[in-house]
């Protein structure tokens, strides 16, 4: 690790799983990787190829894997449910294919969820906070809409501005642009990549869309369970 | 670290957009605990009134001077006979009077023990109630009135007078109200009764007595203890029984004992003589809460099932959280607090609901000759049923929502979100 001037967020080490039902089914082979503060970095791969399972192992949320999970340079490997929770909820970031709001909740509620859980801020701050994020989205006019009642690139762009709430090390998003018309998903595009560039945050995106991902900084392209190439 | 403003906020927002399925559920706490409220307040009041019929003006130790034949009769002296088997034919009573011997200073001796609260004297006078040709049969019941009514609510069966007014009297007379219709009299006018040695007293009546058992309404009187000792012809320490109060009723056995023991007396606790109103009651009170914890049991299922439901449409919500930073244990708070929110509002309005019943029922009117002074149905109005019902709302939802909680806990999000 030595000669790097940048530090590194997300190092993952000789991460196995396997999948026991039905069958048992190798699905993780060794994979290692490792993603710097500031990158924007894609995961691509045929379905069923493991990437998807890879990014709930390094999301913390999949605990069942043998290696070594590291969040700048500490080691998630081994922790509780509890304190895993409370490393998601300060450090990472989430952006789903399917938009995943509390339909009950309005848009800015849905926002501040993750930022009152974190309770680091009084509920007044967390709103205005969450209010700047949905205009730095484009849909502060929303804000008071039941998360139910707004079109499939407003939830998506929700999505994201509850992913930057409690402002994450590390944004991690399954298929983000999957589910919308390719002007939104250029418009998704874009906004993670300035996010990346302007404020250090790290990405890393799963993804089909190999346009999207040429506009990554570095491709990791996965075939089988195992890393093919990282360029 | 538990946040619980935010998950008291999520839990409401689940309650508040499906209105009809959380009204519901706590409209079945409602009737559980309003029933519960009703029944227990109805029924402790009924047995209240009941035990009061008999036991509050029963003396906790009843001491008298029973007539009864002597347990060593002559033969067991004589130590010749001592290996014997005797056989003794037509024993009669020994001949000592009803009279209880050194009652004043016994009085004085009971009174000083801690156990007890107060202790009366009394003294039974059989006559004759005399009207023309007729004598009726009749028993003056001599008593310190003041101490009756402190101790036993005599006031609670007298009618048309106070007792009070027979303590400043000293020839009045509490007529039974029996006695009273059947020679036509009314309060202020003279009777005059008869003595067993043939003597004839002159009474005012202050006021009428009825017990609403007719038997004694038809015979009992109460005068001035020193009245019945006059017409007995008898002196101040003439006393025939002592009754006793005791702070706690459940001495009341040991004592008679040591009272039996350490004098030649006979005492009767008020267990002994009243056995049978302990055992209605506990009855009672068993049926009422079988019948409410089987209502609740019931609400408690309705909670079960909708939470259960609830649960599978929020999976996708389940999942969002966990992946967000709530954890497990969070989001098994926001169910449990979903599950204590019906019950604390359920319950609530149930206690508001068995109250106003109650109200009703306590005005509804109720007359029996055997309570004078009662005129609607009994109700209890003791806050501590009100405690009992909240705390019984509280821990059956409770324990219907920690199963469905447990289970929100226990949500793979990975398996909800790979799944869609």
């Amino acid at each position: 690790m030595t000669g790097h001037a940048i530090p590194s967020v997300l190092r993952a080490e000789k991460i196995n799983k396997y999948f026991t039902d039905p069958v048992s089914f190798h699905v993780l082979k060794d994979v290692s990787l490792e993603i710097k503060k500031g990158e924007f970095v894609s995961i691509m791969g045929k379905s069923g190829c493991g990437k998807s399972t890879l990014l709930y192992v390094l999301s913390t949320m999949d605990t069942n894997y043998s290696g070594k999970l590291y969040l700048d340079n500490r080691l998630l490997t081994g922790q509780g449910g509890e304190a895993l929770a409370s490393i998601r909820n300060e450090y990472i970031g989430f952006i789903f294919q399917f938009h995943y709001l509390l339909p009950e909740f309005s848009v800015v509620r849905n926002v501040m969820l993750p930022g009152l859980k974190l309770g680091l801020k009084s509920a007044e701050e967390v709103y205005q906070d969450a209010m700047e994020k949905l205009r730095l989205l484009g849909i502060a006019n929303q804000a008071e809409k039941l998360a139910s009642r707004i079109s499939g690139g407003q939830k998506q762009r929700v999505a994201i501005a509850r992913s930057l709430i409690n402002s994450p090390k590390l944004i991690m998003a399954d298929e983000p642009t999957g589910n919308l018309d390719s002007k939104n998903a250029d418009n998704v595009f874009h906004l993670l990549r300035d996010l990346s560039h302007q404020e250090g945050l790290s990405l890393l995106v799963v993804t089909h869309d190999q346009d999207f991902a040429n506009q990554t900084d570095r491709i990791i392209t996965m075939e089988d369970g195992r890393i093919m190439s990282t360029a | 670290m538990m946040n619980w403003s935010v998950i008291l906020s999520i839990s409401r927002t689940h309650l508040l957009s499906r209105m009809k399925q959380t009204i519901i559920a706590a409209l079945g706490v409602t009737f559980g605990i309003g029933t519960f409220i009703i029944l227990v307040s109805f029924m402790t009041g009924l047995n209240g009134l009941l035990d009061g019929l008999i036991l509050d003006r029963t003396p906790h130790v009843h001491i008298f001077n029973e007539i009864k034949p002597s347990k060593r009769q002559p033969v067991h002296f004589f130590d010749p006979y001592d290996d014997s088997f005797n056989l003794i034919h037509s024993v009669k009573p020994k001949f000592r009077g009803e009279k209880i011997n050194n009652a004043l200073p016994l009085m004085e001796l009971l009174k000083s023990d801690d156990r007890v609260k107060g202790i009366t004297p009394a003294v039974k006078a059989q006559v004759f109630y005399s009207a023309g040709m007729l004598e009726l049969n009749g028993l003056l019941n001599g008593v310190n009135v003041m101490e009756e009514e402190r101790l036993f609510n005599l006031e609670d069966y007298i009618f048309e007078g106070i007792p009070k007014v027979l303590h400043q009297t000293s020839n009045g007379i509490l007529i039974g109200k029996g006695v009273a219709k059947k020679l036509s009299l009314t309060v202020g006018d003279n009777v005059q009764v008869i003595s067993s040695k043939g003597d004839l007293f002159q009474l005012k009546i202050v006021g009428f007595y009825q017990s609403g058992l007719a038997e004694i309404d038809n015979v009992q009187s109460y005068v001035n203890l020193k009245t019945a000792q006059q017409i007995l012809g008898e002196g101040d320490s003439y006393i025939t029984s002592l009754n006793v109060k005791l702070h706690d009723l459940e001495e009341a056995p040991r004592m008679a004992r040591q009272i039996e023991r350490g004098y030649d007396l006979t005492a009767i606790d008020i267990n002994e003589a009243n056995a049978q109103f302990e055992t209605g009651t506990t009855i009672r009170n068993l049926i009422t809460y079988a019948v409410s914890i089987t209502l609740l049991i019931v609400a408690g299922f309705g909670i079960y099932n909708i939470l259960n439901m609830l649960i599978y449409e929020k999976m996708n919500d389940i999942a969002i959280l966990k992946a967000t930073g709530f954890s497990g244990r969070d989001v098994k708070y926001i169910f449990i607090i979903q599950a204590l929110l019906i019950g604390l509002s359920g319950g609530v309005l149930g206690l508001i609901f068995g109250y106003f019943v109650s109200l009703l029922i306590d005005h509804t009117p109720f007359v029996t000759e055997a309570l004078p002074t009662i005129t609607t149905f009994p109700v209890n109005w003791n806050p501590m049923y009100y405690i009992i019902g909240i705390a019984f709302a509280l821990a059956s939802t409770f324990l219907a929502g920690y199963l469905p909680a447990s289970r929100a806990e226990q949500i793979d999000p990975v398996e909800i979100i790979r799944g869609q």
